[in-house]
Order: C-alpha cells, then structure tokens, then sequence
C-alpha cells in the first residue's frame, strides 16, 4: 500500500506542478466563496443597526 | 434657421481644431513625450545599432500607444468642465455626427502629428526604407482607430476620480490588436512575406471603429451625463 | 411563463430564490468536485507522452472554458440591464467580473504550472496565452471602472459599455489556436466533431467543467445577495428580512 500513496505524491516526478494546480485552484475557490460570506455578515449586521434604530424612534 | 448635417460637422470640427491649437501644451506635450519614451530605450538597451534597429519599429509603436492615450484628455476634458458637453448632448443634431467631427479633430492635432513625428525619427535613426514605408501604412490605419476607440472609453472616464490611470488601464488592452497586427506586418514586410492579411484586419478594424465607435461614445456619454 | 420570470426580476423574490439555488448548486457542486477530482487524480490514466502532469488539465480547461464564458454572462447580463433597465442584471454582471477574473488568473496560472514542464518554459508568447492575459485585463479593468463611479446604477451601465467594447477578444480567444500556429495544443472538444480525446479522460474533464459551472452559479448568487442587500437597504423588505432575522 505504502509505495502506491508515496508514487501518488510523487506524480512521477511533476509533484510540484500539478499539487500546486490544484492547491492554487482550490485556494482561489475557497477565498471566492469566503470573502462574501464575510462580507454578507458585515452587511447584514449594519442593516440590523439601521432597523434598529429606526425602530428605536 | 436648421443647419444641414455638413455644416453642423464643420462647425465642430474647425471649433475643436482652433480650441487645440490655441492651447499648444495640450497638443506638444504628448508629442515631446512621444520623444521622450523612443529616446529613453537606447539608454536601456545599449546603443547597438543592430539591436536598436530590430526593435525601432515596435518601440515607436509603442511609444504612439503611449501619447496617443495621454492625449486622449483633451477629447472631453474640457467641453466636461465648462458645460458644453451636456450643451452638445441637448442639441437637437445627432450626438454620433458632433462625436465624429470632434474625433476627426482629435486625430489631426495628436494622430497626424504622430505619424509625422515617427516618419522622422525613423530616418533619423537610419531605419530602413521598408520599415519606414510600412510603418507609415500601419500608421494611417491605425491612428485613427487609436482616437475613436479613445474616444469610447474616454466618454466612460472623463471626470472621474483616478481618471488618467484608469483610462490607460482600460484602454491599452483594447490598443493590442492594433499594435499586434501592425507590428506583424511591419516585421513580415522586412522579411520579404506577404502582409495582405494583416494589412486587411488592420483596416477591418478601422471600418469597425468608424461604425461602432460613434455610437458606443454618444451611449456613454448619455449614461454619464443624461 | 414570462410573467413567471418576471416575478423573480422583483429583488426581493430574487433573493429567496437565490439563497434556495445556491445550496442546491453548492450541494451539486461539491459532489461534482469530489467526483471529478477523485476522477483526475486517481482513476484517470497518465498520458504516454505527458506523465502525470497531463492531470493538470483537469483543473486548467475548465478554468479556461469558464474564463470566456464568465466574460460572456457578465456582457450579456450588462446590456440586459442597460437596455431593459433590470436591477437584478446589473448586480448579476457586476458580481461576476471578480469570479471571471479568478478563473482566468486559474486558467493562466495553472498553465505556466504545466507548461515549464513541458514546453520548458513559464510563459511564451503566442496568441492563445496573450489573449487570455488581454482577458485577465479587461476583467480588472472592468472592476476598477465599477470601483471608480459612486453610483451604481450608473457604475453598471458604464461596465455595460465597456464589457461590450472588449467582447471582440472572445472569438480571437477561441479561434487563436486555429488561426495563427501556437504552441498551445488545438480545441480538444469541439461543438461538431468527436472530441479528440480518449474517454477515459473526457470523463472527469466533464465532470469538472459541470463541477466549475455549478460553482460559479452558486458564488455568483451569494455575490448577488451581499450586493443587493446593500443596494436595497433602505427598501422595505430588506427592513422586515433583516428585522424577522435578528428577533
């Protein structure tokens, strides 16, 4: 088992090249999914104050 | 009294040339910038003439892409700040044919200068017949679409804050096709190759400019302006 | 059927719907994923010539296939709104340029990554790669004109016009490895013919680019949400939406 999942790391000596690929692509995916999660937040939390406040009045 | 279409275009034109030409430093400084930038790549690259001489057509193409998007400021800039361009938008003469003689007059003071210039700097820097020639044919073609596709994105930019960059941001990408094409039949021409192609899309993309450009600058200008 | 559509063109039907599609489509995506790179990487064979760095294609055509298409939903979506006046539309292009410029980033990158294995070099010059770097910038460009005019109404119908002004780079895209010879390998799946590649890797190739589809409709919709909730904060839905939220 062990020298299959150590040649599957290797990828025949491009290990570098395609781990990166795919590490850059699932990065880039992950950050575009997060950033507006975040930003959602923020958002919905400023609203919350304005209801808020209107309602306050 | 109702002008006929002519007049109206000639009205506008010759305002805009003698606006430019009585503001000098808006039409000499991107020409001594032009200058400027094809005098600066021997200082870099070494003043070998072999060197030099491969890469003269493509550094004063360059350097053209380079003034004629400084240049670009005067298209609007200043109808913007006094009020005539919302003058012009109100008028009842289409907006596409006063945006057609205003691009005119914009290419006859920066596009036509340019060309002059680069004629001149080629033979002073001993390029070849060839080279000069083609350069001159790319140039003719070129140029004008340089002002009208200026003109587009120069609508979409005026007034707004980080205008100059952001102009060259936006319209050098669109500059490249011009710049590709020209340069590869400049190259293949030195070579002896038939440049019919290239000669072809360079003009394609002139009739497409002449087409386009004016509606997409006067939509523009209304979605900035009203 | 028109006024069924029409009646998600309101915001606020928008974003219920949305909020529904982008669990469906994350749930559709993942699996996808999973699916395609399980399929890549593992079960797919190595390429004779290439070794196992042909997996990389997995990851860069998809890339590259939505970079265009993303290109063409955000013009398409941009001169919908700029002509029938659609709230929903603008905020649907302009949620897409950041998405569309990442792929493109991907589809650039994770070339340079296969490319100095196999051609020895990070980056060449020819038609396919210049391009694809001409779209990379008008993705920007178009981001830093939203960023530059403080209305959004306005904001979207300038990056209308601009979208439309550089959709000519997207044929020379496509067609650039036909008309000019690159060194970019020519189209692997084309709309007619057969596709020229074996089966065994067309498989998990389509499974990516299903897998890359549904994730742009969810990412582009969460997108849409934030900014349509900014947009509309002081309408009244948005008002009792985020009053039910916090009781």
């Amino acid at each position: 088992m062990l020298p299959e999942i150590q040649e599957f790391f290797h990828m025949g000596g491009y290990a570098f090249y395609v781990w990166s690929s795919y590490g850059l692509c699932f990065i880039v995916l992950v950050l575009n999914i997060i950033i507006p999660l975040c930003r959602e937040k923020v958002i919905i939390r400023s609203i919350a104050i304005q209801v808020h406040r209107k309602q306050q009045k | 009294m109702k002008s006929n279409l002519l007049d109206v275009f000639m009205t506008i034109l010759k305002r805009d040339l003698s606006l430019g030409l009585s503001r000098s430093s808006e039409i000499a400084n991107p020409l001594i910038f032009f200058f400027i930038v094809v005098m600066i790549f021997p200082f870099a690259l070494g003043p070998e003439s072999n060197l030099l001489q491969r890469i003269m057509p493509g550094v004063i193409w360059i350097a053209v892409l380079l003034s004629a998007t400084l240049s670009l400021d005067m298209m609007f800039r200043s109808d913007f700040e006094d009020g005539s361009l919302e003058l012009m938008l109100l008028s009842r003469y289409p907006m596409t044919l006063l945006i057609m003689a205003k691009i005119t007059a914009h290419w006859l003071l920066t596009g036509a200068p340019l060309i002059l210039a680069s004629i001149f700097l080629g033979v002073l820097l001993n390029l070849p017949v060839e080279s000069l020639l083609y350069l001159f044919i790319t140039m003719m073609l070129g140029t004008p679409v340089l002002s009208m596709v200026g003109s587009a994105v120069m609508a979409l930019t005026v007034g707004l804050r980080g205008g100059g960059v952001l102009l060259a941001l936006l319209i050098l990408p669109l500059y490249i096709p011009v710049l590709i094409f020209s340069i590869a039949a400049i190259d293949n021409a030195i070579l002896g190759l038939p440049i019919t192609g290239e000669i072809y899309i360079l003009g394609a993309l002139l009739v497409l400019a002449i087409t386009l450009a004016p509606f997409a600058t006067s939509t523009s200008l209304r979605i900035r302006f009203g | 059927m028109l006024r069924h559509i029409n009646q998600f063109a309101s915001p606020k039907n928008f974003y219920a719907l949305s909020c529904k599609l982008v669990h469906y489509f994350g749930g559709a995506c993942l699996l996808l994923f999973v699916a395609g790179v399980f399929g890549g990487l593992l079960f797919s064979p190595p390429d004779y010539q290439q070794g196992e760095s042909v997996r990389i294609i997995y990851v860069h055509v998809p890339s590259a296939w939505m970079s265009l298409f993303v290109y063409i939903v955000m013009a398409g979506a941009g001169t919908i709104g700029l002509i029938w006046r659609i709230k929903i539309m603008d905020v649907i292009a302009r949620s897409s340029a950041p998405l569309g410029a990442s792929f493109t980033f991907l589809a650039l990158a994770t070339g340079s990554l296969w490319g100095k294995p196999m051609w020895g070099a990070w980056w060449v010059w020819d038609a396919r790669l210049t391009s694809e770097l001409i779209l990379l910038f008008l993705y920007l460009g178009y981001i830093a004109l939203q960023s530059a005019i403080e209305d959004p109404r306005m904001a979207a119908r300038a990056g209308a016009i601009l979208a439309l002004i550089g959709i000519i780079n997207i044929p020379i895209i496509h067609f650039s490895v036909e008309w000019w010879s690159t060194l970019h390998q020519g189209p692997t799946v084309s709309k007619l013919d057969a596709p020229s590649i074996h089966i065994d890797m067309l498989i998990p190739l389509l499974l990516m680019a299903l897998a890359y589809m549904c994730y742009f409709i969810s990412a582009v919709l969460m997108r849409a949400r934030c900014d349509l909730l900014a947009l509309e904060r002081n309408s009244a839905w948005v008002g009792e939406l985020i009053g039910e939220r916090s009781r």
